[in-house]
């Protein structure tokens, strides 16, 4: 008894001191990299090569400059901006399009072949894209799809859809009562219309969590954008950010700028729904 | 309220209709067409596909011979080695941390999670410029600090691929910190009160109670991590971008850059098809473990 209160009360005093100090590494751990950014955006031409821990005459100039598209590097920016939504947007309406009514079908109807598909779904869900990324280029190029919008939204939808499947069969299996799909059945009500008028009314909470997850899965994806659209007014604007490399003198500040913007709207939807993108990952394969 | 049957049909009954064969609009393979459709274009095709464009052995052989390659393989271990074991073993002391109630750490939490809510393309190209030896703002507290002559993080192979690394971990801790602080919390009190009347406490309660508790939920988390850092391309594209001369390159960077700098289609395929039996393994361990936590919570 003894023992235990006097190394309950060291570890307290330890805490005390270190528990602080933890902290505060872990906030400049977590801002630096963000701050740096900011930084960067914020300083003029003639301080990029200062090396300063924050700019001497701070301006607001690379914004402006980016949003009236005042530079061949940000020449595009809005339709590209545009395209990062759209693309986003089409990609989220296909994955729960796709995600309900697959788990609808595997959960609520039962057919034999359920289980089997789900491990097909999960199989798919892992599987190292970046490795099929150059095989789909081609797939693609057959398609005629190339350099089409439709291209990385069709890309998308296929990737994103296991999780979907995942999330919200577990969710339809938990969380509906299956009295309800007997009492519909009573009334007379076949699979589609129970589908609409029953199971996605009740299936909204984990659409929400899939819903983010797919608007997210889009807006931040690159490698397959790079890969499909080349056309400038047809590119989202991570393959803008990664094209600006390219340069024979990068506009270092100007990219910052396009990199804090093109960044907001994620880090918006993450904490207005920080509850539900935290629940979702954890309900989505890494659950207890 | 839709529990109770307003009307009940029993002049015709539906398994009648159901036994008629032939095509029904509400058949349930009708519901998981679209997903079936997506899964035979753009999954299973391009997977033939893949091995049928690198179906040529002397691609293999050509590999086997090219430093460029083992030096890609050996950093994509390094990613997986330590990347992954670093941020694992890292969130789940941190989610410890974050399971104390105090009203400062509790703020911190939206801090942290930055990391993760920024779009990876963004914040890797920040690093890239960061690390820049000459004018980055690593080398320029570096200096202010009293290194008079701090590394030049992206010449120097050893320093670039823990530049890439780092920033890897930097964006992925969040994530499983959250993912350990999840399953932490599950842990239900009276696990630690019963421990507490054993005269379990702090250390011993960590190592005979909490770890215990958490080892499936690391487990599954590890092999995750593994297969998504397998398939990571943004890290090192945007931080090192494979400088200095090709050697920072991972599997998933080398293949990409094979095909489309170089024009090698089948080289490029080649090179993640040398990563299969690990795929395999990792895939069939996942689904595995995912099913069997799903059917534990079912």
């Amino acid at each position: 008894m003894n023992a235990t209160g006097m190394t309950a009360t060291t570890s307290r005093r330890l805490g005390n001191a270190a528990l602080p100090l933890l902290g505060i590494v872990l906030v400049v751990w977590s801002l630096l990299p963000v701050y740096h950014m900011a930084v960067v955006s914020l300083s003029p031409d003639d301080e990029l090569f200062d090396g300063t821990l924050a700019p001497a005459h701070p301006t607001l100039d690379n914004y402006a400059t980016v949003l009236s598209q005042d530079d061949y590097t940000v020449q595009f920016f809005w339709v590209q901006l545009w395209n990062s939504i759209v693309v986003s947007g089409f990609s989220a309406f296909g994955i729960l399009a796709i995600g309900t009514l697959a788990a609808f079908a595997i959960v609520r109807l039962q057919p034999r072949w359920g289980g089997l598909l789900t491990n097909t779904a999960l199989a798919t869900y892992v599987i190292p894209l970046s490795f099929l990324a150059i095989p789909l280029y081609k797939t693609m190029a057959n398609y005629n799809l190339l350099g089409t919008r439709a291209a990385l939204v069709l890309a998308t939808i296929t990737f994103g859809s296991p999780y979907a499947i995942w999330v919200l069969s577990q969710y339809a299996r938990s969380s509906i009562p299956f009295e309800l799909d007997e009492a519909a059945t009573i009334d007379g009500a076949g699979p589609w219309r129970m589908y609409f008028q029953i199971f996605l009314p009740l299936m909204k909470p984990p659409m929400v969590v899939v819903g983010i997850y797919a608007l997210l899965l889009a807006w931040n994806e690159y490698l397959l954008a790079f890969l499909f659209l080349s056309d400038e007014e047809a590119m989202t604007l991570p393959v803008t950010l990664g094209n600006f490399l390219n340069s024979d003198q990068v506009p270092w500040n100007l990219m910052m700028a396009t990199a804090l913007l093109y960044a907001l709207p994620p880090v918006i939807i993450y904490y207005c729904f920080q509850h539900n993108v935290s629940s979702g990952s954890t309900a989505g394969g890494v659950k207890n | 309220m839709l529990l109770v049957p307003r009307r009940r049909q029993d002049t015709t009954s539906p398994p009648v209709e159901n036994a008629r064969r032939g095509f029904r609009i509400d058949a349930p393979w009708v519901f998981v067409l679209p997903y079936l459709l997506g899964a035979a274009f753009l999954i299973a095709y391009p997977l033939g596909y893949g091995f049928w464009i690198a179906r040529d052995p002397l691609n293999y052989l050509q590999l086997f011979n090219d430093p460029t390659y083992w030096g890609a393989a050996v950093n994509t271990l390094l990613f997986l080695g330590v990347g992954v074991n670093v941020t694992l073993v890292l969130a789940l002391l941190l989610s410890g941390f974050f399971a104390i109630r105090r009203w400062w750490i509790k703020a911190l939490l939206p801090v942290f999670i930055l990391p993760w809510a920024i779009p990876s393309v963004s914040a890797y190209l920040s690093v890239h410029w960061m690390l820049n030896s000459e004018n980055g703002m690593i080398n320029t507290i570096l200096r202010g600090i009293g290194f008079t002559s701090p590394p030049e993080w992206l010449n120097t192979y050893s320093w670039a691929i823990t530049g890439a690394i780092v920033a890897f971990i930097w964006q992925w801790l969040p994530f499983w910190t959250l993912i350990l602080l999840a399953a932490r919390m599950a842990i239900p009190p009276s696990v630690y009160e019963a421990a507490d009347i054993d005269g379990a406490t702090g250390i011993r309660r960590l190592a005979y109670v909490t770890f215990p508790l958490l080892r499936g939920t690391y487990l599954t988390s590890t092999l995750l991590a593994a297969i998504w850092t397998l398939s990571d391309y943004n890290a090192v594209n945007f931080v090192t971008g494979g400088a200095p001369g090709d050697t920072t390159h991972v599997l998933a960077t080398l293949g990409v850059d094979y095909a489309f700098e170089i024009g090698f289609v089948e080289l490029g395929v080649s090179v993640g098809l040398t990563a299969l039996p690990l795929v395999v393994i990792l895939i069939v361990l996942l689904v595995s473990r995912l099913k069997k936590e799903a059917g534990g919570a079912a």
